[in-house]
């Protein structure tokens, strides 16, 4: 779909600039006159949601960054400072911590719209592997940068993570030693953590690149999942990204801004965690360790094993399945059978993706609770026994419901190009 | 995940050993208690910081320090004192006063020509007095339980506000089955229903400056304000502003919304 480019240099500078560097031409041809299927609908706003995000992440924490203090003795209280003595730094602080979740919503929310939609089939493996990088990268960017405001949960967060990482069998115990720099979590974890929180939005920075860059070759997909015509077709099935797609994004970024900005300036503290406004304490631990909500179905995984599978014990096999969960992701496009992109077209499958993202809620649900507490006081059912059940509809998903419907549904019929299916007249 | 388990419980059986619960039973909930600076148009009752201000003095500050606090947070914007006269919380006389009333080291670091660190009285750039000097200090003192700093004790607790003000109020008689250790004390909205402190409001036991009769209900939710402005002193500026944006992306939106619509009119999608 990135045809030849139509850029015209029309002044001497652009034309002197373009036969030495032609990074105007290069932004043209990427973002003013790029080809974009015309259906797109605003669960493709996300991406662009996300990039504004980066953005606001990377340059509130570099103005954070410049009052934090990484002591395990004034790390708390200096980050009390900014919100207190730091001129507009308790909207700084609000807007870096809020922003994480805010980030994390508009991940999901792109990740399932790539789900549903099949945007990691041919030709978008490499894209859909590249975003899953992405979004490993947040997750251990989220972790580190949660540990640096050295509260309770900040602490105790990082003692169950690292922890985790000491399953492993024989080299576990060296390589957590390893990450804490000490024989607990101390005072060289949180320097390194810092270190590693100010690098890692940088290395998602350049790895955005390359998703764009993926994304930009074979162009994007859309929600009836066929690809956008070549040659003097292809302007019946695009638009121009500009000014069609920058005014469609622009509106729901600012949309998506203003139910941020709820957050920041109403409930700046909602979404934490009140131990975490208790300075860490290695002697007193807290009643419940909870992580950040967005890791939550990942912990509601993690402590759904509590068997020992042959020779691998329950810790090592919650371990295993939690990071299981995000590693099946990057095999899916070879997991899913089915040449139909979009779940439109595909009656069965359909249900079971909306049940997928009811277990993922519900994960995440679990993930909040004590796991011996009652659903909903239904005595016996506890939420351990939910969290695994959903556990084994999560990876069944991917592992037995996509590979076999692929090959038994049969796909509704599908219009036979973007422009039939925009027009809505035949079905051919 | 059962090692984590078994190396977590170890570590709280450590710290809690303590404040082992003596009480068998739930920890009651909170009441939603009406707040002034609730919602989003909610200030703080001026009045009622300044009072409260008055209780931490009098009452809290007698175990419970408040190390994010200087005096001048106290004329600052938004602040109990705050006087439009002095725009520089710094020279505010009431302020200065209110420092210049405790006398003592405040810096190790500040000596005289012999070496030996002076005394004098405070300024309202200095920090709250701490009760005591290190935490075995105010163990000692207090039957081996630590009193929490309040600077942020609003947030630092699940039902912020309103579990504050249950607790300062909802001491009551110990029930038959309790086990209380001495030194302790029945508050079912404690975890664990044993509290080391003592119920640290009876009726009357301040004046208050501006004639306010000094009920418990009148001191918690005093006290209990002045700690929420204290967790938060931003607050009122926070939502004010918070209006102005969005307004600001409401039109905004409005706008780039009819831009939309006039730039998709005449292409099919």
């Amino acid at each position: 779909m990135s045809g030849p480019s139509t850029y015209n240099p029309s002044t001497g500078i652009e034309k002197w600039l373009d036969e030495r560097l032609p990074i105007i031409r290069l932004g043209y041809d990427s973002f003013v006159d790029f080809p974009t299927p015309r259906n797109l609908n605003y669960w493709w706003t996300f991406g662009g949601i996300l990039a504004v995000f980066l953005m606001i992440q990377i340059i509130s924490g570099i103005v954070l960054a410049m009052h934090y203090v990484a002591h395990e003795d004034y790390a708390f209280e200096s980050v009390q400072r900014i919100t207190r003595d730091v001129p507009f730094g308790w909207l700084i602080q609000s807007m870096h911590a809020n922003g994480a979740s805010f980030f994390f919503v508009a991940v999901y929310l792109h990740m399932f719209r790539g789900l549903y939609y099949g945007s990691y089939k041919a030709p978008r493996e490499i894209l859909w592997i590249l975003g899953v990088v992405i979004y490993l990268l947040m997750m251990a960017t989220g972790f580190m940068g949660y540990v640096l405001p050295w509260g309770q949960m900040s602490y105790w967060g990082a003692m169950v993570i690292t922890n985790l990482v000491g399953a492993l069998p024989f080299i576990g115990e060296a390589i957590r030693e390893w990450l804490w720099g000490g024989f607990s979590v101390g005072q060289a974890t949180l320097n390194r953590f810092f270190s590693l929180h100010y690098l890692l939005p940088f290395v998602i920075a350049a790895v955005v690149g390359l998703h764009i860059w993926a994304l930009h070759v074979p162009g994007n997909g859309n929600p009836v999942g066929l690809e956008a015509r070549k040659g003097k077709d292809n302007k019946k099935d695009t638009l121009p990204f500009h000014p069609y797609y920058t005014v469609k994004d622009g509106f729901a970024i600012i949309v998506y801004l203003m139910v941020f900005a709820v957050f920041v300036f109403f409930l700046p503290t909602v979404l934490g965690h009140a131990d975490n406004y208790i300075e860490a304490d290695p002697l007193v631990t807290p009643a419940h360790i909870v992580p950040e909500w967005y890791y939550l179905p990942f912990y509601a995984i993690l402590r759904a094993i509590t068997f020992d599978i042959g020779p691998i014990d329950a810790k090592l096999g919650g371990v295993l399945a939690m990071f299981g969960a995000i590693g099946i992701l990057f095999v899916l496009p070879w997991l899913d059978t089915s040449k139909v992109r979009s779940m439109r077209y595909r009656p069965l499958t359909r249900w079971f993706f909306i049940f997928f993202v009811v277990a993922a809620l519900g994960l995440g649900w679990c993930g909040a609770k004590n796991p011996d507490d009652f659903v909903m006081g239904i005595e016996g059912f506890k939420f351990l026994y939910l969290g695994q059940f959903l556990t084994f509809y999560y990876f069944a998903y991917f592992i037995v419901v996509l590979p076999v419907l692929g090959i038994i549904e049969k796909p509704k019929e599908r219009p036979a190009s973007i422009e039939a299916a925009v027009l809505g007249t035949d079905k051919a | 995940m059962k090692m984590t388990r078994i190396f977590a419980a170890a570590i709280a059986a450590l710290g809690f050993a303590g404040t082992a619960a003596a009480f068998e039973g739930d920890q009651h909930t909170p009441h939603a208690h009406h707040w002034h600076h609730d919602g989003p148009f909610g200030t703080y009752d001026r009045q009622a910081v300044q009072r409260g201000y008055q209780i931490y003095q009098e009452v809290c500050a007698s175990c419970h320090s408040m190390d994010l606090m200087r005096f001048r947070n106290l004329a600052q914007p938004g602040g109990p004192f705050e006087e439009e006269a002095f725009p520089n919380p710094n020279d505010n006389p009431i302020v200065m006063q209110i420092a210049a009333s405790y006398t003592r080291v405040w810096d190790m670091d500040e000596v005289n020509e012999d070496g030996d660190p002076v005394e004098r009285p405070g300024l309202p750039s200095d920090p709250f007095p701490a009760p005591f000097d290190n935490a075995q200090q105010a163990r000692a003192s207090n039957g081996g339980a630590y009193p929490p700093d309040l600077s942020l004790i609003v947030k630092a607790r699940g039902h912020g506000e309103n579990y504050i003000y249950a607790l300062l109020t909802g001491y009551e008689e110990a029930p038959a089955d309790s086990h209380l250790a001495p030194g302790q004390y029945y508050n079912p909205y404690f975890p664990g229903g044993a509290i080391a402190m003592a119920p640290p409001l009876a009726d009357g036991i301040i004046e208050y400056a501006d004639g306010t009769e000094a009920s418990v209900e009148q001191m918690a939710e005093d006290v209990t304000t002045f700690l929420s402005w204290a967790g938060d002193p931003h607050m009122e500026k926070r939502k004010q502003m918070g209006v102005m944006v969005l307004i600001y992306l409401l039109i905004f939106a409005i706008l780039v919304y009819l831009a939309y619509r006039q730039i998709w009119s005449n292409v099919k999608h």
